[in-house]
């Protein structure tokens, strides 16, 4: 049980200043995915190593208040249906399951069509990941939420 | 009894020892893996995708069913946790 906060204030500053550049770190790598290694899956881990980073030093009344564990199970769910629905919507244009040229996104070319379905899909997958991951870790905790 | 599963063990490694010589070498141009689809790949991934990373291109678009199933495994993982860990009242 995480019940109350660490009394250290260098725990306490150094997690507040480091959460937010994992947090930008976490959006970089799911973004960068086109051009280089990254992409939603290690993306989505980075972001939920924030959230739980929090929930260590704050304790967890203080941090679901901030982040609850509904939210995270939200977002995974969420996450996996954004991936679905760029699987489904190019089938309502006549085109094949998860064939993302066929995305009703007009003002872009095909294959531009086809990069935004990726980055689309990246995004399912790393918020997929990221509520996953602070879901588990929140049950383990034990706490009822 | 021991010595029989050791002569087995020492038989299936000679085996497997004799089919590495089968295998091609090592980062090979013309091994069977590398000349059935991964030349369109590397050579369409900007005609078709505009992605420079074909790793990313592969694993989204060309084999974006795959990675769908690898996102439904993870979220069931973590349902799975959920239900089994879940404090009930």
């Amino acid at each position: 049980m995480i019940k109350q906060h660490y009394q250290s204030i260098i725990i306490q500053t150094i997690c507040s200043l480091l959460i937010p550049f994992i947090q930008l770190f976490a959006l970089y790598v799911i973004f960068h995915g086109h051009y280089g290694p990254g992409g939603g899956f290690q993306g989505g881990v980075l972001l939920a190593v924030s959230v739980i980073l929090q929930r260590l030093y704050l304790g967890t009344k203080i941090s679901y208040r901030k982040f609850s564990p509904k939210l995270a199970l939200a977002l995974g769910a969420s996450g996996l249906l954004i991936y679905g629905l760029a699987g489904i919507i190019p089938m309502a244009y006549g085109a094949s399951f998860l064939d993302y040229g066929s995305l009703p996104l007009f003002w872009v070319h095909e294959a531009e069509r086809r990069a935004l379905g990726i980055l689309i899909v990246e995004i399912g997958i790393g918020l997929g990941v990221f509520g996953t991951l602070v879901l588990i870790f929140d049950n383990l905790v034990g706490e009822r939420w | 009894m021991k010595w029989l599963n050791i002569l087995i063990m020492l038989l299936f490694a000679a085996l497997m020892l004799y089919a590495t010589v089968g295998l091609p070498d090592h980062a090979d141009p013309q091994a069977p893996a590398s000349t059935h689809v991964s030349p369109t790949y590397i050579e369409d991934t900007i005609k078709d995708t505009h992605t420079p990373n074909i790793v990313t291109s592969v694993l989204a678009d060309y084999r974006g069913y795959d990675t769908l199933g690898e996102t439904v495994v993870i979220f069931t993982a973590g349902l799975a946790c959920v239900l089994i860990l879940m404090k009930r009242k």
